[in-house]
């Protein structure tokens, strides 16, 4: 059946992913070597990252009897996974988080997440939604605690537990309130229905808001972003860095696909979205932006543990994300995700010089920076860039991340919204810098000896480094990309 | 000859990427090699400096556009250029930073810590003080604005005095303040131009804008308020880099903790780029906002010589341990004195007025530099820099007093210096317009030849300070560093002419725009 071969084709990266996590397995148990396991899992993601480039060329289509939807947007987040996973799997050799004996286990563990990641942001059926978001967060829960002695370890992933079952619950409610008015599991067919038919504004507005739990919950957006701190700091530094980044980056694909297909329809205009009459959860999205943002930041200057300073400050960054989400432009949607992209590289590379640290110092204190610029230039250089990257500073990628969500926000003139994002700016800065300040401007003890780096270590950090440094001096070709990954709407 | 032409072909761009290009060498450099290092620094500033004199050589003094333009796509679908030329506005920006550069990497000499550092941030610093002053392009110009500051930061919190953190974050958060606002108005003149471009040239012609009526909150803008409020936050952004009165109080810090070399660029070159970016970016693309604002700009401009000379005063009258008796906080507050003239020099659209302010921003340039690197220069040798804590030196280093007699005259706006000259054009041209203004400005030259003096006398005179009876006459390097300038200062306060005739086409014509407003 030419169909059934298709589906597969279309479905390949994840498939290959599950395979290489059955290889990963097998290889651990026979070699009975680290070096061994590490190679399988990267060869593994090398290959499907390789299938999801080979893919482009079918067309765009729905598959697996329109569960799952095959385009542009989904595309583009699944190679962004793969290299998520890609780096993670760098950072965490020889992390001392990480056992010798359980490198199977996490790199089983992380996989599974990117299948579920993957899939997520392909499911345009509710129950596919549901499904796979639950992978991502079941597995998570135990990667959180994958530090098994260590008590902030075990906190998180009780926390993240608990937190993330309440808003799945929460969530599924809302959804299953969805069936219910609409009799449809499939997003397109809901749309339909809500916009023609008219519902009491009160049931609407409480499933936007009981959906949003749920998808509020895995972008760490304020309110439903307490566990955010404690599970960031208390997982293994990797699984942190991953943390920040890709489940962020499957929220805010699968949020866009839904609030922009569900909630919102076309306004006639190219590439312009309206809300559903009476429901106008942007205005309310605006909001817990200009919260997110500055609650992140605000909280984010008392930090004295690197770890935790960079969760708050990924919850700010969170905030400035949505910036792009409610303007209901292509322009603001395209800025999210370039911003996703730059986010990538800079947020992973500072949580990864804080692991190379900590592998040291064996805790991440901001005290264990002191004078780091003048025993290991090359690691606290990047490390400043990263950070300065993070406050928005040309010519950093960081800054042309913001300029474009700036310019979604001026575009629709939602000044009030801008005003509040760049005095953020200027609050980050100072607990930006205070890195840096420790790094550079404090001179280092004497017994203080440079850190030691593999080669593989020196080699990632380069590969974040170089573009967080090009992005920010040349990033036509990556906006183009960007621009032509955001075709997800396709008329059933 | 086709390399010559090449390098003619793109003299600006030289210019600007030689320092990008020594930083390059400096970074393979061992850093225990602090004399290649220095050399190799001082070569490469050289060579821009040599450039920015070709530049004048070839310069057409009777065009008032741009000239040696460049222009190139960088992101077409922002529609940004890489856009550079250079008018009579920038070409006296860009000699002053080319020669004070070079100058200070002499004074860098005494930085023993951190060698190879240093001088990749002082390359850095140079290549993105002379962007700020080619770019054409706006987003250009701010990616260049914000470039400098991240060297200055370091610059000021590494190799500064006692309290260098403070004053290198207080300047970093300072600046980057403005500096976001300044974003917002670009990308609000992006949006609202037609076709949407950052050119700064095409913003400014009349029309471009399409400015629409605004209601935020239900507070409703109509387009002659919101255009106010944009000029508003531009004028803020380039405020606190000038400073203007209230936005003022990270200089004194920034400049005191600053290393020699880092003052002298901070004083000479730094805040002239808040005066540049009005008269570049605010005057010709907002006139009428301009024109709506002067009265208010000649009133700020009125407070900051007034209310500098009077905190200038203040480190001589008041104890060390209230904030004063500090002669280097005392140039800075002078400094604040100067822009003022700067200010009120932009304020009152006249001819004079306007010429004077440029020329007055050059002039201050030289002589604050020369003040700071004086300054320097005893600070090496005794560790202190307390006014009341010398006394006589004038018998025993008699050089060096001569050199700061002849700084301390020039600032203070001695006849025959160049300061005076522009100074007097200032008023002259501001005294047909606001009359009052002027004659209350005048007081601040009063109180400036008073404090300048003052310093003097307990510097210089009376019975020399038994500690220094060993003090060091001022060495050759140091003489290297001083003597062009005292040379500039002395020249151009006799003959300003060449300087004048270079800025003078472009000035009038930003004049005719302004007066048509």
């Amino acid at each position: 059946m030419e169909s059934l071969s298709l589906n597969l084709a279309l479905y390949s990266p994840e498939i290959i992913l599950s395979i290489t996590l059955g290889f990963v397995l097998i290889v651990q148990m026979i070699s009975q070597s680290r070096l061994f396991t590490f190679l399988t899992a990267l060869v593994g993601l090398m290959v499907s990252a390789g299938a999801t480039l080979a893919i482009k060329s079918f067309s765009p289509q729905f598959f697996f009897a329109n569960q799952l939807s095959h385009d542009p947007f989904s595309l583009f987040f699944k190679l962004f996974f793969i290299i998520a996973t890609f780096f993670t799997f760098l950072f965490s050799y020889r992390s001392y988080e990480i056992d010798e004996e359980r490198g199977a286990e996490f790199y089983l563990l992380t996989l599974a997440v990117t299948i579920g990641m993957c899939t997520l942001v392909a499911s345009i059926n509710l129950l596919t939604l549901y499904l796979s978001l639950e992978l991502v967060s079941i597995v998570s829960y135990a990667l959180a605690g994958f530090r098994k002695e260590h008590p902030a370890s075990n906190e998180a992933a009780i926390k993240y537990l608990l937190y993330g079952a309440f808003a799945s619950g929460t969530m599924l409610w809302g959804l299953s309130l969805l069936y219910g008015f609409t009799g449809s599991l499939n997003i397109y067919s809901i749309n339909a229905t809500l916009s023609t038919a008219s519902l009491n504004p009160l049931a609407l507005y409480s499933m936007v808001l009981m959906v949003l739990f749920g998808f509020g919950f895995k972008i760490t957006s304020v309110p439903f972003h307490m566990w955010a701190p404690d599970v960031y700091h208390g997982a293994p530094t990797p699984t942190a860095a991953f943390f920040t980044v890709a489940p962020k980056a499957a929220g805010f694909a699968i949020f866009i696909r839904f609030f922009y297909s569900v909630f919102a329809n076309n306004s006639g205009l190219p590439d312009q979205w309206i809300t559903l009459p009476h429901v106008d959860w942007a205005f309310l999205m605006a909001i817990l932006s200009a919260v997110t943002m500055t609650l992140g930041n605000l909280s984010a200057l008392w930090q004295k543990n690197a770890k935790r300073m960079l969760a708050y400050s990924s919850i700010a960054h969170a905030g400035y994300m949505l910036m792009g989400f409610i303007v209901l432009s292509k322009e603001g949607l395209v800025s999210i995700l370039f911003y996703l992209v730059v986010y990538f590289f800079m947020n992973f590379g500072a949580f990864f010089v804080v692991g190379l640290l900590a592998n040291k110092t064996k805790n991440e204190d901001i005290s264990g920076f002191k004078g780091l610029g003048w025993t290991s230039p090359l690691v606290a250089f990047s490390m400043a860039v990263f950070l300065f990257s993070l406050t928005g500073i040309p010519p950093f990628a960081g800054f042309i991340g913001k300029v474009y969500l700036f310019s979604a926000l001026v575009q629709k003139e939602i000044y009030w919204l801008l005003v509040v994002a760049i005095l953020n700016t200027v609050i980050s800065l100072y607990y930006y810098t205070y890195i840096v300040r420790e790094m550079f401007l404090v001179k280092p003890v004497n017994s203080d000896k440079a850190l030691v780096l593999s080669p593989l270590h020196v080699f990632t950090l380069i590969l974040l480094v170089i573009p967080t440094f090009i992005f920010g001096l040349y990033w036509e070709p990556l906006f183009k990309y960007v621009s032509n990954s955001l075709q997800f709407i396709v008329i059933p | 000859m086709t390399y010559l032409g090449f390098i003619r072909e793109h003299l600006l761009t030289w210019i600007v990427f030689l320092p990008v290009v020594g930083m390059a060498v400096v970074l393979f450099l061992p850093k225990e090699k602090a004399g290649l290092i220095r050399w190799t620094s001082a070569f490469f500033t050289l060579l821009s400096f040599l450039a920015s004199l070709e530049l004048c050589w070839a310069f057409d003094r009777s065009e008032a556009g741009l000239q040696f333009v460049e222009k190139m796509a960088w992101i077409p679908t922002f529609n940004i250029h890489y856009y550079v030329g250079c008018d009579g506005l920038s070409i006296t920006m860009i000699l002053l930073t080319t020669l004070l550069s070079f100058l200070c990497i002499f004074a860098s000499w005494s930085i023993k810590e951190g060698v190879k550092g240093y001088f990749l941030m002082f390359l850095l610093l140079e290549a993105g003080m002379l962007g700020v002053f080619v770019s054409l392009d706006f987003f250009l110009f701010y990616v260049f604005w914000e470039l400098m500051l991240l060297p200055m930061y370091f610059l000021i919190g590494i190799w500064g005095g006692p309290k260098k953190e403070y004053a290198a974050i207080k300047f970093f958060l300072y600046t980057l303040f403005g500096s976001v606002l300044m974003l917002v108005v670009m990308l609000a003149f992006y949006f609202y131009s037609e076709p949407h471009t950052f050119d700064l040239l095409e913003l400014a012609r009349p029309q471009i804008l399409k400015i629409k009526d605004l209601n935020i909150f239900g507070i409703a803008l109509t387009i002659v308020e919101f255009r106010r409020v944009l000029f508003i936050l531009l004028f803020i952004g380039f405020a606190i880099k000038v400073p203007i009165f209230p936005f003022h109080t990270w200089l004194p810090l920034a400049h005191v903790e600053a290393p020699t070399p880092v003052s002298v660029i901070l004083a000479g070159v730094l805040l002239k780029m808040g005066a540049y970016g009005l008269l570049r970016i605010s005057f010709p693309i907002l006139p009428q906002e301009t024109y709506w604002f002067s009265y208010a700009l000649a009133l700020l401009g009125l407070v900051n010589i007034i209310y500098g000379a009077f905190c200038a005063m203040a480190q001589i009258t008041l104890p060390q341990d209230r904030g004063g008796n500090d002669w280097k906080k005392l140039i800075a507050y002078s400094s604040i004195n100067h822009m003022g003239y700067v200010l009120l020099g932009m304020a009152v659209f006249t001819t004079e007025g306007i010429n004077g302010a440029v020329f007055q921003m050059f002039n201050h340039g030289l002589t604050t530099a020369m003040l700071f690197l004086l300054v320097g220069v005893v600070y090496d040798r005794v560790h202190h820099r307390k006014l009341d804590g010398f006394g006589g030196l004038g018998v025993q280093v008699p050089i060096y007093t001569g050199l700061v007699a002849l700084a301390s005259f020039a600032s203070l706006g001695l006849p025959g210096l160049s300061s005076f000259i522009s100074e007097a054009l200032v008023f002259l041209g501001s005294f047909k317009v606001y009359p009052s203004i002027t004659i209350l400005a005048t007081l601040g030259i009063v109180i400036n030849a008073a404090f300048f003096l003052w310093a003097l006398q307990k510097i210089f005179l009376g019975p020399l300070n038994a500690q220094y009876k060993n003090l060091a006459e001022v060495n050759f390097r140091e003489l290297f560093t001083l003597v062009p300038l005292s040379v500039l200062i002395l020249f151009f306060g006799v003959y300003p002419m060449p300087v004048l005739n270079l800025m003078k086409a472009t000035l009038d014509r930003l004049l005719t725009l302004l007066q048509a407003a």
